[in-house]
Parts: structure tokens; sequence; C-alpha cells
């Protein structure tokens, strides 16, 4: 099976296949997570409450407005900041030619 | 004479080759994005059209070989060409009709394959190469998909749990449409690369051209533009079974799957691993469906699409192979006639067919009813035969056989409002 299958090419697709097409997504879900503003540990439960104020705090700006704490913020910027650079990355790759 | 002709004609049919990849493909990029309203159909191929454009313009890599390390390139001439690219425009369009989503190229290196066969024997092809580069890619590519594609969707449903839907939705829309788009921008480098390459090729053997000619502006141009335009015009049937046949997506599931899709094609052809768009785009949105919970996975459709992925290489080669057989037998100019007669007659009635049971961009997003015939069959039985000829008593025995076209006018029927004020012509 050996002279059929490119092991080493199969392999190295499939790790980072999975790091990119499934780290990039996460990173996205998360960095959207952190600028909306809930946690993920009360994700679950009483979520219902506070993610309305968040709602109406980003898309009407009415109503009390519940920011991401600084911290939370950057984390949230720094997610889509990796995401982006990966985008561009993608970009970069079709453009010069690269297969 | 004959020489120019063919050339002409093999010219021709590679432009209609790209053009029926570009239409079978587009659900490639933009199923999903169209499946969650992420984007409006006519938007979403508009948008995979000028990518697949930009896309055929940034990249001249070209490779002047077909099939290469598949079959020996030696015995590559210009009416075994014309005979596989007929293979593979024929097997492009039933599938297509089928709403199969198959892997044009895997069509094309089919059409070659058994035109080889037919011309020169089991000698032309390097069976290594059939196996390696095409049958085990084929395999290996959406259980990649799947993996990567459910890994991330899970990811995605864990991270965004509490999260209110309308920060998800609008938040993954841009992203699905982000990684919808650079899929689409791959696909325009890829494989218009693939028809300038053939006609490249053409041209060389025909003379046109000097052998270390780079690629003229009019092939660059016209591959782009036939590629933009099948695009454009959609392959609905792919689009639909992509989008709403498989699994029910949300945006959230359509981003994962692109991101899936662009990162696994892109890395792929980055180790040198390549593996089909098609069957990759496929997997992914399989993988969306694995990965979220409580999601439904259609597995009977999916089969359906793996039997014909299987079939795609003997059915195109079945069609090339005969081609060839009628080209050689007829000979001359009067067999390239008779072969590209063949290719417009068989297209024109998968046309006609294809018009029985329009899918457009009206009717892409209904709801998919996996369980149809099933559900059907008894209004069948019922009303008899509403939309036959038949005035007879129906036997018993053929009730059986005779529920197919009982169960076309009954669909008929059903999709009667859409089609009405449906304005495109497919």
């Amino acid at each position: 099976m050996s002279d059929f299958i490119e092991w080493g090419a199969l392999g190295q697709v499939l790790v980072a296949g999975v790091l990119v097409g499934a780290g990039i997504p996460a990173l996205f879900a998360l960095g959207l997570r952190l600028l909306a503003g809930t946690t993920p540990d009360d994700g679950a439960a009483p979520a219902a409450e506070q993610t309305s104020q968040d709602a109406t705090g980003r898309t009407a700006g009415s109503g009390p407005i519940v920011r991401p704490t600084p911290a939370r913020f950057a984390g949230g910027v720094l997610c889509m900041a990796v995401v982006i650079a990966a985008i561009a990355t993608g970009l970069v790759f079709v453009i010069s030619g690269g297969h | 004479m004959t020489e120019t002709l063919l050339l002409a004609l093999v010219v021709v049919t590679a432009l209609a080759f790209d053009f029926t990849n570009g239409f079978h493909d587009t659900g490639n990029a933009m199923a999903t994005s169209i499946a969650t309203r992420a984007l409006k159909p006519r938007t979403a191929v508009a948008l995979s059209a000028v990518l697949n454009l930009v896309g055929a313009f940034l990249s001249l890599a070209v490779a002047a070989t077909i099939a290469k390390g598949i079959v020996d390139a030696q015995v590559v001439t210009l009416p075994v060409v014309l005979a596989g690219l007929v293979g593979g425009i024929v097997w492009n369009l039933v599938t297509w009709l089928l709403g199969i989503p198959s892997s044009s190229s895997h069509a094309l290196v089919g059409g070659m394959v058994g035109a080889v066969l037919a011309a020169v024997g089991t000698s032309g092809v390097l069976w290594t190469g059939v196996v390696s580069k095409v049958l085990v890619p084929a395999l290996l590519a959406p259980l990649i998909a799947i993996a990567v594609a459910g890994l991330g969707t899970w990811c995605v449903a864990k991270l965004t749990r509490g999260v209110p839907q309308d920060v998800t939705s609008r938040g993954f829309r841009w992203g699905q449409i982000g990684s919808a788009s650079l899929v689409s921008l791959a696909h325009g480098t890829n494989d218009a690369q693939k028809s300038m390459g053939i006609i490249l090729l053409a041209l060389i053997a025909g003379g046109a051209v000097p052998a270390d000619s780079g690629v003229p502006v009019w092939v660059i141009l016209s591959c782009a533009l036939a590629m933009a335009a099948g695009t454009y015009l959609g392959g609905w049937r792919v689009i639909r079974t992509l989008g709403k046949g498989l699994v029910e997506i949300d945006t959230r599931q359509g981003m994962a799957a692109e991101t899936s899709s662009a990162a696994v094609i892109l890395l792929s052809s980055h180790f040198g691993f390549s593996l089909s768009t098609t069957h990759v785009a496929t997997g992914s949105v399989l993988g969306s469906g694995v990965g979220m919970p409580g999601a439904k996975v259609r597995w009977g459709v999916a089969g359906r699409m793996f039997v014909a992925w299987g079939l795609t290489l003997p059915a195109a080669g079945l069609v090339g192979a005969l081609c060839h057989w009628l080209e050689s037998a007829i000979g001359g100019a009067a067999g390239t006639l008779a072969v590209v007669a063949v290719l417009v007659l068989s297209s024109a009635t998968i046309w006609i067919v294809s018009r029985r049971k329009p899918v457009d961009h009206t009717n892409v997003n209904e709801e998919w009813d996996e369980n149809k015939g099933a559900g059907i069959t008894p209004v069948a039985a019922t009303t008899g035969e509403a939309g036959g000829g038949r005035v007879a008593p129906v036997p018993a025995v053929s009730t059986a056989s005779s529920v197919g076209p009982a169960i076309e006018s009954v669909r008929a029927v059903s999709t009667a409002n859409t089609t009405i004020s449906k304005e495109g012509t497919r």
C-alpha cells in the first residue's frame, strides 16, 4: 500500500488541516464570544439575562451596555487578528501560485 | 484542413469542459452560504464567478500536461484529447442532472484514461498513477475533510454556547462569506489552469504556436470567461444537494465547513498531496453535520454520492472510449465531427431532461424531502395515473414501475408555483 499512499504527505495534510481548518473556526468563535461579553463558564444556564443585554448593547447601542472588560476585549481582538492573518496567508499562497 | 478543424474543435470542447467545470463546482464554495442565506443565491454565484475570473488570471504557472502520471504522455494525441474531453463533459452533465457533486478533474482524467485505453490499450495507462493519484485521494479526501470540519464545528458549537444567536449569526455570516470566497479563488487559480493546459498542448501539437510558447492571452481570457460564465450560471442542482441535501446547516457550521475546505485544499496542494476540491468541500459539509450536536446527516444522500464518485472514472472512461472508437471507426474529419455531434446531442438531451424538474435560484433552498418517493406512493395509488397518458386500467403488476412517472407528475404540480415566477433559463 505504501506505493499508493504517500503517508508522509497525508500525515502532514491531516495534522496541519486539523490545526488550521478546525483551529481557525474555533478561534473565530472564541473571539466572537469574548467580544460579545459572555464567559465560557456561565454560558450554559444563566446566560439568558446577560446575553440579551449584550445583544441590545451591541446592536442598538441603547439600554445598559455591557462592554467586555479590556482584557477580554484584547483577547477577542487577538483571536480575530490571528484569523485575519491566516486568511491573508491563504490569499498570499493562492496568489503566489503555490499550487 | 482536417488538422485545423480538429484543433478548433478541441479548443472549443476544452472551453466547454471549462464551462461545465465552473457550473458543476459553484456549489463547492457557495452552497453553504446560499443554504444559510448568508448570501442571496444570485449574489453568491456572482461573487463566486468574479473570484473564479480573478483567480484564473492570478496564477499562470500552467502545467501543460494532461493527466500527468496517469496516462502515457506519448500516446495523447488530439483525437484522444477530444474523446477524453467529451467523456468528462458528459459525466459532468449527468452528475449535474442527478444533483451529485462529483469531481470535474476526475471526470476529465476518466475520459482521458478511457480514450487512451481505446486508442492503444492497457499499456498506455499508468495504473499505479490511477490508484495513487485518483482512487486513494478520492477515498481519503472526504475522510480528512469530515474529521477537520467535524472537529471545527464541534469546537465552534461548544465555544458559542450561550452567545446570543444574532451575534453568532452576524459574525459567522461574514466568516462564512470570507472563507467561501477563498475557496472560490483557489478553484479559479486551480481549475482554469487545466483547460488552459489542454488548449496550449493542443495548439502546440497542431503547430499553431511554438513548443516553448507561453499561454496566449486569448486562451487565458477565454478560459477565465468560460469558467466564470459557468459559475455564474450556477449548478443549482449540485448547490441544492450540498447546501440542503446532506445536512441542514446554520452559519456556524457553514463557516466551519468552508474554512475546513479552504484549509484542506490549500494545505494539500502545499504538501503535494492534491485532493479534489469537490471531495473536500463535500466532506467538509458532512463533517459540519457530524460535529454539530443534534444535527442530522442524511447518509443516504451521502452514500449515493460516494457511489457516483466511484463510478466517475469508469463511466467517464467508457464515454471517452466509445467516442474514440467512433472517431477512429469513421475516421478523418467526419469522425471528429461525429464525436462532436455525440457531445452536442447528449448535452441537449440532458438539458431537456433537466427542464422537466428545474432547480434554479428560486427553489434551490426549498425543504429537502428525503422520503419523497415513500411519502407520495400512497397518493399515486389512490389517485391513479393522474399525470400519465394511460386511460386503460392499470394492471397491478405495473403499478410498482409506474410509480415513477406518477411521482414526477405530483412533483410537477407541487413545484408549479415556484416555476411560474421563474425567470432564469434553468
